[in-house]
């Protein structure tokens, strides 16, 4: 799905080489501050490698149109901001940015049950905790469909038990469709029970640049 | 007796009494503002005076560069001023957009008031192009400061939403539309509001002047409402263009956010 040669991101992040298989789940770990988020958002192209290029299905990304890739690799945040409107406001609104047409009532209410959010949609997700909010938003990305998915610590705001199920969950949804799925997260834990591939991220060679280590 | 009352120098000066009312409340009250509302005074009137020699000296020489030439210094001040105004730092591409935007917008509703609505023969006549324009691009500029204030405030404080947005695989249009709305709505409304208080609220400056220098009420209210509707325009156009290409001045040619 991606292949990754020789790139450097400031001082954050060097990578020589590295592949994303498609279809498979790939865990992203590593220290805090070892450039895990910077590297998710490389790949939805958010931001760009000061040198070296990532292939998207065997095309360079400074190939592809940004909007195009981040409809087919969407990225959810660590902290997912909610926007403004009630629950089916932040459902659908993943949707219109993705340019496809609204979801039926009856999916929604679905995608809000198996991720075990007990909402109406007509809620304001701006009363919601923080766990709450993670789930709405991961419910809006599993919603709008697309066939890679870069979550970003999409547990942080869970309890454990909680956390669990839901990347269980997505994983298990992710499988069934046959979708890349590339997931930071600091446990480990989760890491060795849901991963096909794990990439450790650790702090390396000079001035605080880090390097990929690729575990199978 | 043509019917107006021309001012004396004491008459005028008797005027001055109500800034030294304002400079008298601000000290009794203790409030620090005594040395703007001097150099503010004193810049209105010599401003004034200035302007009033320019005005003699262009209507005594009707030529369409010289009324060019006075839009043009309008133009450059009212841009400079919105630049020099803002709360936030404007990158240099938002300062561009600024002054295309202010160009574009002012300039195409001037020449539509002057030779469509007016049809003004010679087109260049100063006595009406150059206070028409003056109007257009001051409530332009006016407007256009509020729009500029709102997007580059909301693009800082809504960043995170934007981008999410992006994420999601919004087109920086998209991700920035409640920004730019919001813009535009804030930029517009103070030119709606003054057409809902007109007439009844306060009477406008121009109507007053032309109803004190003997022009019949009816004509004057005339050219009010066809002036009101004029800035309206001209509000609207410069500001929509603004917020419409400013956006865009906060994305790079890969659509990424740029760095704050």
């Amino acid at each position: 799905m991606y292949t990754i040669s020789q790139i450097l991101y400031k001082d954050i992040l060097a990578i020589h080489s590295l592949s994303v298989p498609p279809g498979r789940v790939t865990c992203i770990t590593g220290e805090s501050g070892t450039g895990k988020t910077t590297f998710l958002k490389l790949l939805n192209r958010l931001i760009s490698p000061d040198r070296g290029e990532i292939y998207f299905n065997g095309t360079p990304l400074s190939e592809i149109d940004p909007v195009i890739l981040r409809r087919q690799a969407v990225m959810l945040p660590q902290v997912p901001p909610m926007f403004a409107g009630n629950v089916r406001d932040n459902l659908q609104i993943g949707l219109f940015f993705a340019g496809k047409p609204p979801a039926p009532e009856e999916k929604m209410h679905r995608m809000l049950a198996q991720l075990g959010l007990k909402k109406e949609l007509e809620d304001d997700p701006g009363k919601f905790s923080g766990g709450e909010k993670q789930r709405l938003a991961l419910a809006r990305v599993l919603l709008a469909d697309p066939p890679v998915m870069l979550l970003d610590e999409p547990s942080a705001s869970l309890d454990e038990g909680t956390g669990h199920a839901v990347i269980s969950r997505v994983v298990a949804t992710s499988r069934e469709a046959g979708k890349t799925l590339v997931m930071v997260t600091h446990s480990l834990a989760i890491a060795r029970e849901f991963a096909d591939y794990l990439v450790t991220l650790k702090p390396g060679r000079p001035a605080g640049i880090r390097e990929a280590a690729w575990t199978v | 007796m043509d019917g107006i009352i021309r001012l004396q120098i004491w008459q005028l000066a008797a005027a001055y009494l109500f800034v030294l009312l304002l400079v008298a409340i601000v000290r009794g009250r203790g409030i620090p503002r005594e040395r703007e509302i001097v150099i503010a005074t004193l810049r209105m009137t010599l401003q004034l005076i200035l302007t009033g020699y320019l005005l003699i000296f262009l209507f005594a020489n009707r030529h369409p560069f010289f009324t060019l030439l006075a839009v043009v210094v309008m133009q450059v001040f009212a841009i400079h001023n919105i630049c020099q105004r803002t709360k936030v730092p404007l990158s240099r591409r938002l300062k561009l957009i600024v002054a295309l935007s202010m160009s574009l917008g002012t300039l195409s509703s001037t020449f539509y008031f002057i030779l469509v609505v007016i049809a003004l023969v010679p087109w260049y006549e100063p006595r009406y192009f150059i206070p028409i324009a003056g109007m257009l691009i001051g409530n332009s500029m006016t407007g256009i400061s509020l729009g500029v204030n709102r997007l580059a405030e909301g693009m800082r404080s809504q960043r995170h939403l934007v981008e999410a947005a992006l994420m999601l695989g919004a087109t920086p249009r998209g991700a920035t539309r409640s920004i730019v709305d919001h813009a535009f709505d804030a930029a517009i409304l103070p030119t709606i509001n003054s057409m809902v208080g007109m007439g009844i609220v306060f009477l406008p400056g121009m109507m007053t002047g032309q109803i004190l220098s003997g022009v019949s009420p009816v004509t004057a209210i005339q050219y009010q409402i066809a002036i009101m509707l004029g800035i309206t325009g001209s509000v609207a156009l410069t500001v929509i263009l603004f917020v419409q290409l400013g956006y865009q001045t906060f994305f790079n040619r890969e659509q990424q956010l740029e760095a704050e």
